[in-house]
């Protein structure tokens, strides 16, 4: 049998694809790894038990006692104001107003989640009053710019893009230049290191600016969503952001010899950010026993404090803690990479 | 600035071990100013780790070195300032052209020459605004030798800096070396070409194994064979024809070496020995397959001394 493969030129040309294949384990992780750990991040975030628990917030206590009839309903009681923000920040998908008797969804019916939290919270109160019908609801749409989907969605792809921006930039171009030797013959003339490890930020905030601005600018003139925060304070959180990752970028590339490796570290990196932090959905679908470790992630600060800047207008002194995880990722990252770093 | 007759290089039991394998295995060696010297032997002998200690790019276990008067403990900024240096394999920014090259690397250095002049001293004028990644090897090399040059240095490192060029390339980068040594820099160089070293080394080091096992001028190496001449020839009958006796028995020849089928004799005088060994084998009854004679070279001193040749064929 063996015979006949070794004869048959198919049977070889098969063979060595399949061989190649499985040697070069970057492809083994993105087969393989990749889309089961992808699949893990979301069976979380959308798992079914008790997934379906749809977080909502009512303004009193007697409507959040009636609205938890409900057991798909996760109800926070909490005042006008702070519902609001909450539902634009994504951490609930519906605020239930006492309005004189009557009672105010607010809610954006764009978005399919919070039609079924509707459905689900006009179910319960109906039911908690006993007769079908006796409880006046009306609607109040929310459609204004900074509470749509699309508001939610900008600060997190500008976070993505910092972050790929910083340590992809940094990333391939160091290892690339380490593998050819360049990095060596570098330092074999009389340049100053820290220039050059310098060199890298100053070009990484000058794409910046023209990223940023780029992108900010597109989601405000075609989506016109809104600049709550000022937008010199925007200017130093992208700042911050992109420092911090181009120094976690510094750091993964800090000893890498291959391309293939620091490929497959930087993935390593960054997969759990994509999940995790909230890029595309809220951080807070995630179980509460992982919360902690999220909070901690860079992405996850850095998008959490572009979503205060832009949408709730919040003030640098208000993501006090968001700003604090980017200090301390863009110092430990800089300063273990200036210690580990492999000039040759 | 320079002391006359100061060295340029002075190492000192020198030694470097890696995790599997002495690299270097005690090295003395000195390199007068103004000298050419090079470091001869095939892959492996220990060539790039030794000149990459003199670089100040690896740390040697044992020994000292002494560059220019300086050591790179105490006075590194200043020695890399005043050396230049080629490395083995080293890719250039692809994207960058030739002249952005020259200009990113002249700004380490505090004084040098000219850009424009240092592109036309390596003979690149014409390729001045074209991609790094679309020179030829030559031209890559070329370029590699103007990045070391742009400092204006008293010392000069080249590692290997014609392997893997075609014979013309390698030409073009022996007349830049030539004339950089007529204007009185010293220069020391690594190869594995016995040609190279003949050509452009005033004095040569031959290495194996992590040691140095002949220091002279080319013509003092050769002229230690004892013989000026080397006969090469095979029989069709195999080694068996003749004995090792008889050649060595035969007039002019000092010494008889065979290796996979051919024999290999040192002669004094050609004219002698050669027709007493077509004699031989004429008697013997084995057929001649091939018959040469060269020069002696340092390919056959390094023969003569180890056994094996430079380069592995």
């Amino acid at each position: 049998m063996s015979s006949w493969v070794e004869r048959s030129s198919l049977a070889q040309l098969t063979k060595v694809r399949f061989l190649e294949f499985l040697r070069e384990p970057e492809a083994i992780f993105w087969s393989f790894i990749f889309p089961v750990l992808l699949a893990a991040g979301l069976g979380i975030a959308f798992r079914n038990q008790p997934a379906q628990v749809v977080k909502i917030g009512a303004t009193d206590a007697r409507l959040a006692a009636a609205l938890r009839y409900e057991k798909g309903l996760e109800v926070r009681q909490m005042d006008r104001a702070a519902g609001d923000a909450a539902l634009r920040t994504g951490r609930i998908l519906l605020l239930a107003i006492a309005d004189a008797g009557a009672v105010v969804y607010r809610y954006d019916d764009t978005n399919p989640e919070s039609r079924n939290a509707r459905l689900l919270a006009d179910r319960a109160l109906q039911m908690a009053s006993g007769q079908p019908g006796a409880v006046k609801v009306s609607e109040d749409l929310v459609r204004e710019p900074g509470s749509r989907y699309i508001d939610f969605l900008v600060p997190g792809l500008l976070g993505m893009n910092l972050m790929g921006g910083g340590i992809w930039g940094l990333g391939f171009t160091i290892v690339d230049a380490r593998r050819k030797k360049l990095l060596k013959r570098l330092v074999a003339s009389p340049m100053s290191r820290w220039e050059y490890l310098l060199s890298f930020l100053l070009s990484r905030l000058v794409m910046l600016c023209l990223e940023v601005l780029t992108f900010v600018g597109f989601a405000v003139l075609v989506f016109g969503v809104p600049l709550r925060g000022s937008v010199m304070q925007l200017g130093i959180l992208c700042l911050l952001a992109s420092l911090s990752f181009s120094a976690l970028g510094l750091l993964i590339a800090c000893r890498v010899r291959t391309i293939e490796a620091v490929s497959g570290l930087m993935n390593f990196v960054m997969l759990p950010m994509w999940v995790l932090s909230g890029i595309f959905f809220s951080a807070e679908r995630f179980p509460d026993a992982v919360q902690p470790f999220i909070r901690i992630l860079p992405l996850t600060a850095v998008i959490d404090a572009l979503r205060g800047n832009m949408i709730q207008g919040l003030a640098l002194a208000e993501l006090g803690w968001q700003v604090a995880v980017m200090m301390c990722w863009l110092l430990s990252a800089f300063l273990t990479a200036l210690w580990l770093f492999r000039w040759r | 600035m320079s002391v006359p007759g100061e060295a340029a290089l002075v190492l000192q039991g020198l030694r470097k071990a890696y995790a599997d394998v002495v690299a270097v295995d005690g090295i003395d060696l000195e390199a007068a100013r103004g000298e050419c010297l090079g470091l001869l032997g095939p892959n492996g002998a220990g060539k790039t780790t030794t000149i990459e200690i003199c670089e100040g790019l690896t740390a040697p276990d044992s020994g000292t070195v002494e560059v220019l008067g300086m050591t790179w403990r105490r006075d590194a900024a200043a020695l890399r300032q005043r050396i230049g240096i080629q490395l083995q394999e080293t890719q250039l920014a692809e994207k960058l052209t030739v002249a952005e090259t020259v200009t990113l690397f002249r700004s380490f250095y505090h004084r040098g020459p000219d850009i424009a002049d240092v592109i036309a001293l390596v003979q690149l004028d014409e390729k001045k605004g074209s991609r790094v990644g679309a020179l030829s090897g030559g031209q890559k090399q070329r370029l590699a030798l103007a990045c070391a040059l742009v400092g204006d240095p008293d010392l000069l490192f080249l590692d290997e800096p014609t392997t893997g060029l075609d014979p013309q390339a390698r030409r073009q980068v022996w007349d830049l070396v030539e004339r950089l040594k007529s204007s009185g820099r010293t220069i020391i160089l690594t190869t594995h070409y016995m040609e190279e070293a003949e050509r452009l080394c005033c004095r040569v080091a031959i290495m194996d194994h992590g040691k140095i096992i002949a220091l002279g001028t080319p013509r003092e190496l050769i002229a230690s064979l004892g013989a000026d001449h080397v006969v090469e020839f095979a029989l069709a009958g195999g080694d068996g024809a003749v004995t090792v006796e008889e050649l060595r028995s035969l007039e002019g020849v000092l010494g008889v070496r065979r290796e996979a089928g051919r024999c290999l004799l040192s002669v004094s005088e050609l004219h002698k020995s050669v027709p007493a060994l077509l004699d031989l084998v004429a008697r013997s009854g084995a057929g001649l397959l091939d018959l040469r004679t060269h020069s002696a070279t340092l390919e056959d001193v390094f023969v003569s001394m180890t056994g094996r040749r430079l380069r592995d064929e």
